[in-house]
């Protein structure tokens, strides 16, 4: 038996790097031994989305990307949706968990992205594994935004009206490009089936290349750690990184571990909590795209609703442009400036655990406006908190603060009283 | 108990993301708190005030007569007491007799389905069941409206009060308050039930319309309960392998 | 490798393993009749009060064809001369209900209920009533019916005659009568 395995593994050896694969990236590729539990973020994201493809082919079978209105008076579009929740047996499960998984995707995505600030993991040579992220980022923005579009509910409708005619801010190509995005002079039935077509097909293609494009290239520099060292300074006779482990058992084990802890806040959101208190499906959802009449409050999801504050702060006309365009550059170089990062960062040492009081200090502050601004973007954009705080002067400093934290880090960064790092890895 | 623990997390969730924005909010509607009931008897009754006086207009388009079984009615009780639409089958979607051209020209606008009504109408003000159970309760006589009837939580509606036989007619009275004008409702010709009746009867259509919103409610909290027993072995059993295996890393 | 790590190997693979297939039966579930497809599969009520003799009536259930023909003497003496013709005149190998499984196939002599679906390849196969060269079938043709696809033939029963390509006769659905002009199709009556 034994004899008979191992001979068809030399047989697909010999036609396939199957063993040799095995070992390059789990059973010797070796990860450092000190990852805590901020380093689980990876591979969650890994596990949404596995969920987020298999659920999403299933919703495909069932889903119709149809505008029109069926003979109750319902879009055809907006009725599959609930079609899936009533009427497909198993439906409700797969529709809910593929609804969990888009704001789950993001929460674990942004606390892996943070993971990185913390540690520095995007400091050299791993510049390309943290822009490959930043791009999945944006891929993931993309494909977020349109499957937003599908369910055909208020929400949907006019969250895309909104988006697509940023892109009309644009000068001079401004407004044929909404045009062409959308195929109509309002979003419709065209925009709705190419919606349909990006989300289901061409932007998750584009995602599984970057996400394996993300892996290869972590693999061939070796992971970060939270001591920001590289264990490939020290390595026993065989080559083999001292403060390492195979990534297989010991990482496959842990991991497992972990992905159940994750599965349980998952099942728990899905099982008792589908609509997350109106965040993750919104009120106004529940109510048929109606191209007449806009809802009184609309807010894009949760997860983009930073960037979004980013986009409303900008009132200022600029150079002769109206403001309205400089919104949109600011919302989008808020998050291509993530991509300067490994350029941006000057100081000596890589983790959390050894730079100075400023970057702490700095970084929380981040936190801190990161978080506000995604609150103020859920809230009407004359928001007042409590004790009289106006939101959108608030809103406005923040995203200066956005903006400047990363703009002057090459000099903060620099300037900050680090401490010696170790020459090993702190374990136990 | 646990729904208790679950309802007191949500009622604190929305205390620290509403409560600072509510004082100063300017159109902060008070909803009472709607009675959801999961009792099938309630739900049976509730069943039938909905067919009787509300679907004439309204639809519940995306439930099919039959899925009403899971409310513990048969399918002969379904086709004897609540389908009232000639020609319609136990298996048929629970779509009006009302064409949607016709409503529109007598009511202004379209009668709005009411399947996900429970769930749409949520707001930070309360959740859906809650608005519906508020605006039934709040029609009040209006002379200056085409229909006669006005609403405190849904100003100018376009729907006159169906259930007024029930209720009875009801007369606003108005005060200056100090967010300015503040309604009165005081009841001045009783209807068939009394106020007590009138309010569990709209519980029980409320809870039926719970109930249509989200039918694997129920069934999704059970099997949400076993899911995370489930996974909770599982949380065990790779706990400790997890330290079989990294016992050996020092 | 210690027994305590394999108990624990065993255990999880198990464990997970169960969880995976847990995860699966949604999935795999989706793939039956929504209950869209079973409410548009239920019986019908078919009302044949209007049929008259020697005509037919079709109805359908669950999208396919249900032939109700009404047969006039005439016709059920042509199943008497066609039961030397047809490869299986008692019906031992086609799909019927056992209240039809008669040499007429069906609950009244006078009423034939079937599914006109050929049993070959799926075709609807198309009337051919009228006895002898007639209907173009040959002197001999007791009359029934002419599938358009591959030329299976079948009488006023739906009994396949020999040496055709169909290899069984016409199903016939299970139905009762509600009125003697009501038919109930796709279920058994109450007994």
């Amino acid at each position: 038996m034994t004899t008979k395995c191992e001979a068809l593994i030399d047989w697909i050896d010999a036609r396939f790097p199957l063993t040799s694969t095995w070992k390059a990236h789990l059973s010797e590729y070796y990860a450092p031994k000190n990852f805590n539990f901020w380093y689980a973020f990876g591979i969650l994201a890994t596990v949404v989305l596995a969920i987020q493809i298999i659920t999403g082919i299933f919703l495909v079978m069932n889903y119709k990307p149809d505008g029109t209105l069926n003979a109750a008076g319902v879009p055809v579009a907006f009725a599959s949706v609930e079609y899936i929740m009533r009427e497909v047996n198993g439906g409700w499960i797969i529709r809910t968990m593929h609804s969990t998984g888009a704001s789950a995707f993001f929460i674990v995505v942004y606390l892996h992205m943070f993971r990185g600030l913390l540690y520095g993991s995007y400091r050299k040579p791993r510049e390309l594994v943290w822009i490959f992220g930043t791009l999945i980022f944006l891929a993931l923005m993309a494909e977020a935004f349109m499957g937003y579009l599908l369910p055909w509910g208020q929400m949907s409708y006019w969250g895309a009206q909104v988006i697509v005619n940023l892109f009309s801010a644009i000068p001079f190509i401004g407004p044929d490009l909404s045009l062409l995005i959308r195929g109509d002079y309002v979003v419709s039935d065209a925009t709705l089936n190419r919606f349909f077509a990006f989300h289901v097909c061409a932007v998750p293609l584009v995602l599984i290349g970057l996400v394996a494009a993300h892996i290869i290239a972590l693999h061939e520099v070796g992971s970060n750690n939270p001591d920001g060292i590289e264990i490939k300074k020290h390595k026993d006779a065989n080559g083999v990184p001292l403060d390492g482990v195979p990534f297989h058992p010991y990482y496959t084990v842990k991991d497992s571990f972990i992905v159940v802890i994750f599965l349980m806040f998952f099942a728990a959101v899905m099982f008792f909590a589908p609509e997350g208190g109106g965040y993750f499906l919104e009120y106004n959802n529940f109510l048929q795209a109606d191209p007449l009449t806009t809802p009184p409050h609309i807010a894009p999801v949760w997860y983009f609703t930073p960037f979004y504050s980013i986009l409303r702060a900008v009132t200022y006309p600029l150079f002769g442009i109206d403001a309205k365009f400089w919104g949109v550059v600011a919302m989008g170089a808020s998050v291509v400036v993530l991509g300067f990062l490994p350029w941006l960062d000057r100081s000596p040492v890589k983790s959390i655990r050894y730079k100075g009081p400023i970057t702490k200090t700095l970084l929380a502050i981040f936190v801190v406006v990161f978080i506000t601004l995604g609150f103020l973007g859920v809230k009407a954009p004359d928001y007042v908190f409590p004790f009289g705080v106006p939101g959108a002067p608030v809103a406005q400093i923040f995203s200066v603060y956005y903006f400047l934290f990363f703009i002057t880090m090459p000099w903060w960064s620099k300037l900050d009283k680090c401490k010696p790092e170790p020459e090993r890895v702190n374990f136990k | 108990m646990m729904t208790k623990m679950i309802q007191r997390l949500k009622g604190l969730l929305a205390v620290v993301l509403f409560a600072p924005g509510l004082a100063l909010a300017s159109e902060a509607v008070h909803l009472d708190k709607a009675p959801v009931s999961t009792d099938q008897a309630r739900l049976q009754r509730g069943a039938k005030i909905f067919v009787n006086n509300c679907m004439g207009c309204h639809g519940l388009s995306f439930v099919r007569y039959n899925h009403m079984e899971q409310i513990g009615l048969t399918p002969e009780e379904i086709e004897k007491n609540l389908i009232f639409i000639a020609g319609a089958k136990v298996g048929d979607l629970m779509i009006p007799a009302i064409q949607a051209a016709d409503a529109k020209r007598w009511f202004g606008v379209r009668p709005p389905d009411l399947t996900l009504v429970t769930r749409a109408r949520s707001s930070e003000f309360g959740s859906g069941a809650d608005w519906v159970y508020t605006y039934l309760r709040k029609f009040y006589r209006d002379p200056e409206r085409p229909t006669g009837w006005n609403n405190e939580i849904f100003p100018n509606v376009g729907m006159p009060h169906v259930l007024y036989e029930f209720q009875g007619e009801q007369t606003a009275t108005v005060t200056q308050g100090e967010h300015g004008d503040v309604l009165q409702l005081s009841l001045t010709k009783p209807g068939k039930l009394s106020v007590e009746q009138y309010d569990e009867a709209v519980a029980d259509l409320v809870s039926f319309l719970v109930w249509a919103g989200d039918p694997s409610a129920n069934f999704r909290k059970s099997l949400g309960l076993f899911v995370l027993g489930f996974l909770a072995v599982l949380l065990v059993i790779t706990y400790l392998l997890k330290l079989n295996y990294w016992k050996d890393v020092h | 490798m210690d027994s305590g790590r394999r108990t624990l190997l065993v255990a999880s693979t198990v464990t997970g393993g169960v969880a995976v297939a847990a995860a699966a039966v949604p999935f795999v579930a989706s793939f039956a009749p929504s209950d869209r497809a079973r409410a548009a599969g239920a019986p019908v009520k078919a009302d044949i009060g209007d049929i008259g003799p020697g005509e037919m009536k079709v109805f359908e259930w669950r999208g396919k064809p249900v032939w109700v023909l009404r047969r006039t003497p005439e016709m059920l003496e042509s199943l008497k001369q066609a039961d030397a013709l047809v490869s299986d005149p008692a019906s031992e190998k086609s799909i019927q209900p056992e209240y039809t499984k008669n040499q007429h196939r069906s609950i009244k002599p006078e009423y034939l209920v079937a599914v006109g679906i050929c049993t070959h390849l799926g075709c609807s196969p198309s009337e051919k009533f009228k006895e002898g060269a007639e209907s173009g079938m040959g002197a001999d043709w007791p009359g029934g019916f002419l599938c358009p696809c591959h030329g299976s033939k079948f009488d006023l029963a739906g009994r396949v005659f020999k040496s055709q390509p169909a290899p069984t006769n016409l199903d016939i659905p299970p139905h009762y009568y509600i009125s003697d002009t009501t038919l109930m199709i796709g279920e058994d009556g109450k007994a």
